[in-house]
């Protein structure tokens, strides 16, 4: 079903495109070496953090990502000039050069951080959704975790947990159908993952998530059975990475054309088909992508202007 | 004031902590409705209602369920019910709770409270009967703490619970009902660290933790009808590690022992010894650390006697320390 051409089909677009550029920055910074370490990007996925995040109310909903979050902290509000400086390691990061790529945080926009341990955010999540039945907040939790995580013993207690005790999380599973460099279907016997909902007794859901309204309207609908006190749901979508796990993974454990083939229906390609269909024109979709492009590259400006993280501080707060 | 054992004491403290703050949770395997394997959170659950729940055995959603509270502003206490367990689910404490601050710049926290248990006892297999305190205290972020009396089973777990970041409890089943002692429930709640000089001496110094401290006591005893004056520092801290107490004791007597239940190699006892030796105290005799050998630990009572340092093993050590010619 098309889109129609609506200011939240637009706003979904402007989001999908803040995300693609700020990971072609990233991508620059890295390989010219202005940012060191790992990098693990989201190029392909945008659609499950902008659709997942515009279905939160994240003045009280808490949100737990991986280390491919930077998509995930931009959705969630985070500002992008602080997230290049994070990556960058300045002052001014988000964690002031403390968390890098793979562990920011930034609550103030709910975005409750990264988690480099794979699957360890899940109980945290829990932990989350549990204080909201004690503190009136009405808070939902949401972890997004790989399809890798299916396997970690952490997300099995933390689905048990919330499940017994009907606890507000939405469990996402980013399924990009490679659990870091190996193929999840070889290391599952059954690799419909949302499968295992019914064995913890929650409702899971499947989505498109190259499909950024599904995945809100999804999202949307394990929140409501959430926040009225219904108990967590496992909603599983389904999407691709276009690029390595990480900068520099050269992905020999990929078939040759199998990105080539994806480049057809990733997020950005097919909300613009939709919108075009609907009857937005060139013009109009140019100038999404322009105004992201422009803030982006702001944001960069900033971040790079910005000062190193300071040594003098490197033993503070350690401790209260 | 009335005697109340060890575990009754520590009873007493979550209660007090439940009662005075509507935000503590308290929550672990079988600790509400059974009200705990060794009956130490006993009729909290009937106090406290919803606060006071039962877990799943599952200690990485205990305590991961403990970090997410904590850093959305309530105060969980989690049990985990004996410290060996703790490395199903280290990740929680090492990798997730001990950063959550220092990563944050302190715009996240997460104080919650690990209470836990440990220790050989007759029978008690080697899964469930390790001293690992030496395996939390390498971990900055991180606090630490080891009551050996029912005053401090009470002070400590109320410091700890009032305490901004995550602590480490560790309470001695060995003493959980063994130990019986005054214990006053109306002072202050108290900050965190700070060790305790349970005996005066001057002979010789020596700094322990746990229910190892009535194991040194002992021994202190034994040494003064051989004329040796022991001085006994509980640490009761090992993170905040009280180093200057130590090193005063120490300034006085010339000589250091440390005595622990924890296996020798990386155990705190060398941590202890480094610190007094840093700082250049002058010793009249090389230090000593008294610890269970580099073994597992086995379950036949006789065989848990023959591995974990006794009243006659530490006495005889420490009085070589004194007279080396007379006991070589």
């Amino acid at each position: 079903m098309p889109h129609p051409p609506t200011q939240t089909a637009l706003a979904d677009l402007a989001g999908l495109w803040r995300i693609r550029v700020f990971e072609e920055t990233v991508t620059r910074l890295r390989v010219e070496e202005r940012i060191a370490g790992s990098v693990h990007l989201c190029i392909g996925q945008e659609a499950v953090p902008v659709g997942a995040c515009a279905a939160l109310d994240l003045t009280r909903d808490a949100v737990f990502a991986t280390y491919r979050g930077h998509g995930w902290a931009l959705a969630c509000g985070a500002d992008p000039a602080a997230l290049f400086a994070e990556l960058l390691g300045r002052e001014t990061g988000t964690n002031g050069g403390r968390a890098g790529s793979a562990y920011l945080s930034d609550p103030g926009h709910g975005f409750y951080g990264e988690n480099s341990i794979v699957g360890a955010h899940a109980p945290i999540a829990v932990g989350a959704a549990l204080a909201a039945r004690y503190d009136g907040s009405g808070r939902v939790a949401l972890a997004v975790f790989g399809d890798g995580a299916m396997n970690q013993g952490a997300v099995h207690e933390a689905m048990n947990m919330a499940s017994a005790f009907d606890l507000p999380v939405v469990f996402l599973v980013e399924n990009n159908r490679y659990s870091e460099l190996t193929p999840i279907a070889a290391m599952v016997r059954d690799d419909d993952l949302v499968s295992r909902a019914a064995a913890y007794g929650m409702p899971g859901s499947w989505v498109n998530g190259n499909d950024v309204g599904a995945v809100r309207r999804v999202v949307a609908e394990a929140v409501d059975a959430c926040r009225s006190g219904r108990g967590p749901v496992l909603v599983e979508a389904h999407t691709q990475r276009l690029v390595g796990h990480y900068i520099g993974d050269a992905q020999t454990y990929r078939p040759r054309d199998e990105v080539e083939a994806a480049r057809a229906t990733e997020p950005i390609v097919v909300l613009t088909s939709a919108l075009r269909a609907a009857g937005a024109g060139d013009a109009e979709l140019s100038a999404v992508e322009a105004r992201a492009r422009a803030e982006i590259a702001a944001a960069a400006v900033t971040a790079l202007a910005a000062p190193p993280a300071d040594p003098a501080t490197v033993k503070e707060h350690v401790h209260g | 004031m009335a005697e109340i054992t060890y575990a009754q004491a520590v009873n007493a403290a979550l209660r007090r902590a439940l009662s005075e703050d509507p935000g503590t949770l308290l929550f672990g395997e079988d600790v509400a409705l059974p009200g705990g394997v060794h009956g130490v959170t006993r009729r909290l659950r009937r106090e406290f209602g919803e606060r006071v729940f039962d877990t799943p055995i599952s200690e990485s959603a205990i305590l991961g369920g403990a970090v997410g509270a904590a850093m959305m502003g309530l105060r969980p206490i989690v049990e985990i019910m004996w410290a060996d367990f703790a490395f199903v689910a280290f990740d929680q404490l090492i990798n997730q709770a001990a950063n959550v601050r220092y990563v944050s710049r302190g715009r996240l926290t997460a104080p919650m409270t690990v209470r836990t248990q440990q220790g050989a006892t007759p029978g008690s297999c080697a899964q469930h009967s390790q001293s690992v305190e030496a395996l939390f205290a390498h971990v900055p972020g991180l606090r630490v703490c080891l009551p050996a009396t029912p005053q401090d089973a009470y002070d400590l777990l109320l410091a700890a619970i009032g305490c901004d970041d995550p602590v480490v409890v560790i309470e001695s089943r060995e003493l959980y009902h063994s130990l019986k002692g005054p214990v006053d429930q109306d002072g202050p709640r108290a900050p965190i660290g700070g060790a305790r000089v349970h005996r005066a001496g001057s002979d010789l110094s020596v700094v322990t933790w746990g229910p190892m401290l009535h194991t040194v006591l002992e021994a202190a005893r034994v040494l003064e009808s051989s004329g040796v004056s022991v001085e006994v520092i509980d640490a009761r801290w090992i993170d905040p590690f009280d180093t200057d107490t130590v090193v005063d004791s120490v300034s006085r007597t010339g000589r250091l022992a440390v005595v622990h239940a924890a296996n020798l190699t990386g155990g705190f006892g060398a941590e202890v010894v480094a610190r007094v030796v840093e700082r250049g105290v002058s010793l009249s005799a090389p230090p000593l650390r008294i610890a269970t050998e580099d073994l597992r630990i086995p379950a036949a009572p006789a065989l848990q006697r023959a591995a974990i340092p006794g009243r006659d093993t530490v006495a005889g050590r420490l009085l070589s320390m004194v007279a080396p010619a007379t006991t070589a």
